[in-house]
């Protein structure tokens, strides 16, 4: 394995948080679980050192160790410093006291990270009380000085509500006024933007960039996402299997690349702008033939209502009309709350629509009767997002696939046994799995499982909501790839779902894309992605980050510009003029 | 809350089971890429069954709780007996017979010896060792059909008004309400007054169908979330019958649950059929139960406190090895609710 050295290591009280041969253990019921193996890596100030890797690579792990934060059932070895402290040599009084005035974290989800029955205004005092900085009456003046620093308008009302009140973005802005709030040296921000939209991630990417600049602070970037790492690292570490097997600056690391792990992880990104044929897959363009394929699914003038107790009904979606015609992929994107979702399972009959019509392949779900609806939905399959929760935990793999079998009545035992044979050998699973549970499973596994449950009936239309956005990059370069591969091959109709441009970008032949539950833009995926006519559109693709950080910079400045010619600002830390120099208020820290 | 399949949200601080300690050291960078990525499936691990049976059987206070029921199971129904078959027990428990020793106790310790009536005998020289195993035959008939009965009433509720809502939900909820809302000693002693009292299958079905209540909501609120998981909506997406969705995919996740309540109504069951015994309502002599016993001889306490003492340590032993196993259970089926420190 490769380690280089970092260029220049420089002396020791340069670093505001250092991790030295930093070493892991879990006992836990099943045995000893050896989660971060020997990993040595320094912060310094006013820089991102960003810690890359997938899910149970460890660095989750590796960041609590500078909070002191592990379960009680963790072994630490090695030496983590903040600021100069040993963490390991703190008692817990100490350690409150590292965190906040010295370190502090930002989360990944905004929501559950902030008390829900607490104002936004006694959460921002408590923090501030609680390290001896500001009290009362000024503690409060304080944290709307902060929330104004981050962005947020109208911070006097804003202190008064509560988390539910404010959306993704704000939440987030927030807990970053909370990180700041103490003056930390250095800030963990373990997936900061993963549970957003990418309109508000680049947002809050600005944010913590601006934040570094001005106060100085380093920051310790916890993410999957080359796109961000490219975005705002300085420099690089990857962390695989509780080992950092590559670091070095973003440039080196995401351009010239030497462990094979970085490389197939950097492979495995799907780029916005490429098109279809990344992961060697080899779909050609659909709109030769297809365009005049019979329609598989037609939604006219479609209207979804959720109904409120007690308040009028919430109108998810709003005159929709699209057409996913036989053998061909549509894209249906958006950000959260833009109906997507709703529209997707509208179109498998599970919700009603208020107004207009779903026809499947020229039939209708309203009013139909329990048979022919039954009939229908032999027609139709479904991948949902989250392949843990769309797979019974109580059925084995053989009896998740072949259940539509059952339901259906197709078969006897044997011959579904061989169809479920065959979907396992389709999908890439050995057929070992068939007596498996789902929780036996990872993540990439059991969505390939889903794949397969789809499948079974070999469905003329398939409805994939968001199939991938669970997944891991490599693991979900491989799901699209044999996703494409059966598309190829089965020639099915897909209404995909997705917020992810790069995804769409490499699946579909047309694009919808939504927007509070109206579509903005609709037509050929190379117009939409390539050359999109509406400004939202134009603001999505251009927050879609891209894991190169020379294009990276490019395109962040674009948006900017972008941004300025729409009449936005661009988000950054709104210093007092007073304060514009140096540290917050050094004189109140004592 | 009884599903240990929950979304890993973040890094799985604690991983699966199944997960690889993995070697230090000897890193092929390649060839581990691959492997690691592709999972682990050649892993030892368990099915979700052998999780809790696992669990279950590291659980010391259950374990030796459930030896505890079995013997006395065993113990009652062997001894005196069921039916016409006869046990190895020389007296039973109808005919007096000559007393000896005063109606004390013969049992000693030490040296061991069980003597002619080990637990004595009552004021007309019936054998109280043989009175006391049909006390608990009949107890432990009554909180196992009162178990069974209102596991399978309360599921079925539970249900029907998670699944459907709206007004299959009005009825059946407000139904559990009207019942709830009547106490329930009240209640079980007037219906088992009404149901003849002979017959104690009749009177456990009739105690059955009044303890249900608790179950029905428990297992309702489970379904309500159930019902809106996407395992659900991918089954009904498929067109599976809503029968078929209630029975296989909804009712084996709320297992859990289903079992623990079942195992605390049966401890509850013996409490209430003691009480009602107590109370008159209940078991009728000839026949007998240990709550019978209890209230038969509540007189006799000073004087011949063993009359007292058999019968009640029984039902402190049943009802306590109930709960015992019904703990056990639930640590099982859901360890992160009772966690004990690492």
């Amino acid at each position: 394995m490769t380690v280089t050295t970092d260029a220049g290591t420089t002396p020791s009280d340069d670093r505001v948080l250092s991790f030295d041969g930093l070493d892991v253990r879990f006992t836990t019921e099943f045995g000893s679980v050896h989660a971060v193996k020997g990993i040595s890596l320094d912060v310094r100030p006013g820089e991102v050192v960003a810690l890359v890797g997938e899910s149970g690579s460890g660095k989750s792990v590796t960041s609590m160790t500078a909070l002191g934060l592990l379960p009680k059932n963790a072994r630490v070895g090695g030496n983590v410093e903040v600021a100069g402290k040993s963490v390991g040599s703190l008692d817990s009084r100490g350690l409150r006291r590292l965190r906040g005035n010295d370190v502090a974290m930002v989360f990944q989800e905004p929501m559950t990270a902030l008390n829900p029955v607490l104002t936004i205004g006694l959460q921002m005092s408590e923090a501030l009380e609680l390290h001896g900085i500001a009290y009362g009456r000024a503690a409060l003046d304080r944290a709307v000085e902060l929330l104004r620093m981050v962005g947020i308008p109208e911070p006097e009302r804003r202190i008064k509500q509560y988390p539910h009140e404010l959306s993704g973005g704000q939440r987030q802005r927030v807990v970053i006024a909370l990180a700041i709030s103490c003056n930390p040296r250095v800030i963990i921000a373990d997936e900061p933007t993963t549970a957003l939209d990418v309109t508000v991630q680049a947002d809050i990417l600005d944010l913590l960039r601006s934040l570094k600049d001005q106060l100085d602070t380093g920051i310790l970037l916890i993410t999957h996402n080359m796109g961000v790492v490219a975005d705002m690292a300085d420099r690089v570490a990857v962390m695989f299997k509780g080992e950092i097997v590559e670091r070095g600056t973003v440039d080196e690391v995401l351009n010239r690349p030497q462990h094979p792990y970085t490389r197939r992880l950097l492979e495995a990104v799907p780029h916005l702008g490429r098109g279809p044929g990344q992961f060697g897959t080899s779909r050609h363009a659909a709109n030769s033939v297809d365009m005049v394929g019979a329609p598989a699914l037609e939604v006219k003038n479609v209207a979804i209502d959720y109904h409120r107790t007690g308040k009028p009904p919430f109108r998810a979606v709003d005159d929709v009309s699209f057409v996913v015609r036989q053998g061909e992929v549509v894209g249906l994107v958006g950000e959260s709350g833009s109906g997507k979702s709703t529209l997707g399972r509208a179109a498998l009959g599970l919700i009603e629509p208020a107004a207009g019509e779903i026809s499947l392949f020229g039939e209708r779900f309203t009013g139909m009767n329990a048979k022919a609806s039954k009939r229908l939905r032999r027609r139709i399959g479904v991948i949902f997002q989250d392949p843990a929760a769309s797979l019974n935990p109580r059925l084995p793999i053989g009896d998740v696939i072949s259940e539509p079998m059952i339901v259906h009545g197709v078969g006897d035992r044997r011959s579904r046994q061989k169809t479920v044979y065959e979907l396992l050998d389709a999908v890439h699973l050995p057929r070992s799995v068939f007596n498996r549970y789902p929780h036996e499973l990872s993540g990439g596994q059991r969505q390939r499982v889903s794949v397969a449950r789809a499948l079974t009936l070999e469905p003329e239309l398939l409805v994939a909501d968001e199939p991938t956005s669970a997944l891991d990059v490599s693991v979900q370069a491989s799901v699209l790839a044999m996703f494409t591969e059966l598309q190829e091959r089965y020639r099915f109709a897909c209404l995909f779902v997705s917020h992810d441009l790069a995804v769409v970008d490499l699946l579909a032949d047309r694009v919808v894309v939504l927007r509070d539950g109206k579509i903005v833009e609709h037509g050929d995926r190379e117009q939409v992605l390539h050359h999109p006519r509406e400004e939202y559109t134009q603001r999505l693709l251009a927050a879609a980050p891209v894991p190169e950080p020379g294009e990276q910079r490019r395109r962040r400045e674009e948006r900017h510009r972008l941004l300025e010619s729409l009449g936005d600002e661009v988000t950054t830390l709104q210093l007092d003029p007073q304060r514009q120099h140096g540290r917050l208020d050094d004189s109140t820290r004592e | 809350m009884t599903d240990p399949n929950q979304h890993e949200a973040h890094e799985a601080i604690v991983p699966m089971p199944g997960g690889q300690g993995a070697d230090p050291g000897s890193l092929q960078p390649v060839t581990r890429v691959e492997d690691d990525l592709e999972g682990a499936t050649t892993d030892k691990s368990y099915s979700q069954g052998q999780l809790v049976l696992r669990r279950f059987l590291r659980h010391r206070a259950a374990m030796i709780s459930l030896a505890v029921l079995v013997f006395v199971t065993v113990l009652a129904f062997t001894s005196i007996g069921v039916g016409p078959i006869p046990g190895w027990w020389t007296y039973n428990y109808l005919q007096p017979v000559e007393v000896v020793n005063g109606g004390r106790p013969t049992l000693s310790l030490w040296p061991f010896s069980i003597g002619e009536h080990p637990f004595g005998q009552d004021t007309i020289g019936r054998d109280w060792f043989a009175m006391v195993m049909r006390g608990t035959q009949r107890s432990l008939i009554i909180a196992f059909v009162v178990g069974i009965v209102s596991t399978l009433v309360g599921t079925a509720v539970g249900a029907l008004a998670g699944y459907y809502r709206g007004w299959v939900e009005a009825l059946l909820m407000r139904m559990t309400d009207l019942l709830i809302v009547i106490p329930l000693l009240a209640l079980a002693a007037a219906l088992g007054q009404i149901s003849g009292g002979r017959n104690i299958f009749v009177l456990a079905l009739v105690l059955g169908l009044v303890t249900w209540t608790g179950l029905a909501r428990l297992v309702r609120g489970e379904i309500l979330s159930l019902r809106e998981r996407e395992f659900v909506s991918a089954a009904r997406a498929v067109g599976t019958s809503p029968a078929r969705i209630i029975v296989k995919h909804i009712l084996p996740n709320t297992l859990g649950t289903i079992i623990v309540a079942a195992t605390l109504s049966i401890a509850s069951a013996i409490l209430l059929e003691t009480s009602l015994s107590y109370l008159g309502f209940g078991v009728k002599p000839p026949d007998t139960s240990l709550g019978l016993l209890i209230s038969d001889y509540q007189n006799a306490f000073t004087s011949r406190p063993w009359l007292f003492w058999w019968p009640g340590i029984f039902i402190l032993g049943i009802a306590l090895a109930v709960n015992f196993i019904g703990d056990g259970l639930r640590d099982a089926f859901d360890p992160r609710q009772n966690r004990k420190k690492d």
